[in-house]
């Protein structure tokens, strides 16, 4: 065919069996009815370090693990992290140490999602989830405040109210951090080498094979 | 009075005069959808090409996207570069948009074309044709048309004081004037055969599928005027007026607004027309398909709405065709773009239209066939030989003295 074999190429990949975009619609289908968005609002299958919304992750005896001290912060190239640390309580601490993150803010319009405060962070008290959608009607609800970061008290992140999350989007939140971690071993295979985590206890490294 | 409808042949009544007020507003409006039609079928089949969905949101089967497009478009903020020629600036776009429309004016819709009837109607019992004009320059009407169209995009580019679109209309006047020499030449192949200039004329003399120009005139100058077609459209893969890589939008990047979207209808519309020519030259227009008696007839619709479903049918056809040279092919280099038009088309529509005249003057005057179609195509060869020798030996004097420019 030579020249002409092109168009017997482009015809054949029409049809639903090559197709590659899915059907997509933000989670409006999905929220009004959830038998129906296997068809019509199917999110794709997410890799397992995503990067998406943050999280501030809980010891497992309920203690947060932020220490209020500003690396992510420092780090951060869009400026979009504002954190300011307080004196625990010594009667109620917050937190396992000395100061707890009093404030923490993240701007959802400014963050790239680089996972450099993933990195910066010393108690791996940050980690990103696998939720992507961040659309807002104005400037204020794109800062996600420490209420909404949190996670609650089974230690999932909070499933707030304008948020689509589907199934195994909260699973693995702090995948990526575990490799490069720097209080992680470089050749961790084997090695525990990071604190337990509230709602999923002290995970077993991760697979240096993969 | 010219009689460009059969109605106003005679005295001016108030009947014809509604009946050709409605058809103006009928072909307006078939225009104006049929090129909102075309750009969703052709994002939703291009799309289907790339593994993709398309348009899929805005109403059923996503048909509104473009309506959803123009009312988008129309609330932008229309700008005008402080650099640019203010009044060209804002005639440029109605210089490309009208004509798009004035050359659907000379489309047989549809009519019944059977047993000699030549596509006349009766309508409130006045005879009339289911086209808005039936002028006897009919064809070439439409080739003046598209010229004129070539001054909106010159215009444009020319007119915004920028780079980048000067390039693009440059570009295009180039590419325009040498393929409307090919589609020409090869539109007199079916002028040949025909023997009139008028569109109603010319889907009369294809009555059988034997008759449809698209074989009777073989298939070489359908397949030159489709080719040069495209790029009278600046459709992929001739599409190097607005060449994105390298021209940000061509002539159009200065534009915005309802401006652009004139430009973009025009683009669409151009296409549309240029499709329903084609079908209207070398595949019977309006005309069922027919071998020898038999027709293939849809039962229960009159032959005269039929024609119309026929022709919509047709137009289809080359609608994706377009649509899918542009998925498939990649966008010429420019200078292959010239030696496609020049060296090749060129000369192929014009010998190919001289072996039909040759033929057709050799069955006039009774000559021997066989023997006048062997002596032109040895002349053709000749002919051919001789340019390929121009070729070389001019290839051969750049090596030498370098390029003359």
């Amino acid at each position: 065919m030579g020249y002409l074999g092109g168009f017997i190429v482009t015809l054949r990949q029409r049809g639903a069996k090559n197709r590659v975009t899915t059907q997509y619609s933000g989670g409006r289908v999905f929220r009004r009815n959830q038998k129906r968005a296997v068809k019509m609002d199917e999110k794709l299958e997410k890799p397992e370090r995503l990067h998406g919304r943050h999280v501030l992750n809980k010891y497992e005896d309920g203690m947060e693990k932020c220490i209020g001290c500003e690396l992510c912060a420092a780090v951060c190239p869009a400026k979009c992290i504002h954190v300011r640390g307080a004196d625990n309580d010594p009667m109620k601490p917050t937190s396992p140490g000395e100061r707890f993150g009093w404030i923490y803010e993240i701007n959802y319009l400014r963050c790239i999602h680089c996972d450099l405060c993933v990195e910066a962070c010393p108690t791996e008290a940050i980690t990103e989830t696998k939720l992507f959608e961040f659309s807002f009607t104005n400037r204020q609800d794109a800062i996600y405040t420490k209420s909404e970061l949190l996670v609650d008290n089974s230690g999932k992140p909070q499933h707030l109210a304008w948020e689509d999350w589907r199934e195994g989007e909260d699973l693995n939140t702090s995948g990526w951090m575990r490799a490069t971690a720097a209080s992680g071993d470089a050749n961790f295979t084997g090695v525990v080498s990071w604190s337990g985590e509230l709602g999923y206890g002290i995970r077993p490294a991760e697979d240096k094979s993969e | 009075m010219i009689a460009l409808d059969t109605l106003l042949s005679d005295e001016i009544l108030w009947a014809p005069l509604l009946i050709v007020l409605l058809k103006v507003v009928v072909v307006f409006v078939v225009g104006l959808l049929s090129t909102m039609l075309m750009v969703w079928f052709e994002r939703k089949a291009i799309a289907g090409m790339q593994n993709r969905i398309g348009p899929n949101k805005t109403g059923p089967f996503g048909i509104m996207q473009t309506l959803a497009d123009g009312i988008k478009l129309f609330f932008k903020e229309d700008l005008i570069p402080n650099r640019s020629d203010r009044f060209v600036f804002a005639l440029a776009p109605f210089l490309s948009f009208v004509p798009a429309f004035l050359a659907f004016a000379i489309i047989p819709l549809g009519g019944d074309f059977r047993n000699g009837n030549g596509g006349e109607v009766t309508w409130f019992g006045h005879v009339t044709k289911v086209q808005l004009a039936d002028p006897p320059i009919g064809v070439l009407f439409a080739l003046a048309i598209s010229s004129i169209a070539v001054y909106g995009i010159m215009l444009a580019g020319w007119s915004s004081g920028s780079k980048y679109p000067l390039i693009g209309s440059v570009r295009a006047s180039a590419q325009m004037v040498s393929y409307e020499a090919a589609l020409g030449l090869s539109l007199a192949c079916v002028l040949l055969l025909a023997g009139t200039l008028s569109t109603s004329g010319i889907v009369a003399a294809q009555a059988t599928i034997t008759q449809w120009h698209v074989i009777s005139t073989g298939i070489v100058p359908f397949v030159i005027f489709l080719i040069a077609a495209t790029a009278e459209l600046n459709r992929p893969p001739f599409d190097l007026v607005e060449a994105e890589q390298e021209l940000v939008g061509g002539f159009n990047t200065e534009y915005s607004s309802i401006r652009f979207a004139l430009f973009y209808l025009a683009e669409f519309m151009n296409t549309v027309t240029m499709s329903a020519l084609i079908v209207t030259l070398f595949f019977g227009g309006p005309q069922p398909i027919a071998f020898g008696d038999f027709v293939l007839d849809i039962p229960l619709i009159p032959n005269a709405l039929e024609g119309t479903l026929w022709l919509l049918a047709k137009v289809l056809v080359f609608l994706y065709i377009y649509i899918w040279f542009r998925a498939t092919l990649p966008r010429l280099r420019y200078d292959q773009l010239m030696d496609l038009g020049w060296k090749v088309l060129i000369p192929g529509s014009l010998g190919w239209f001289m072996l039909l005249a040759s033929q057709r003057m050799a069955r006039q005057n009774e000559w021997n066939i066989i023997l006048v179609t062997s002596i032109s195509v040895v002349v053709m060869v000749g002919g051919y030989l001789l340019l390929q020798a121009a070729f070389t030996q001019s290839a051969r004097q750049r090596e030498t003295q370098g390029p003359m420019f």
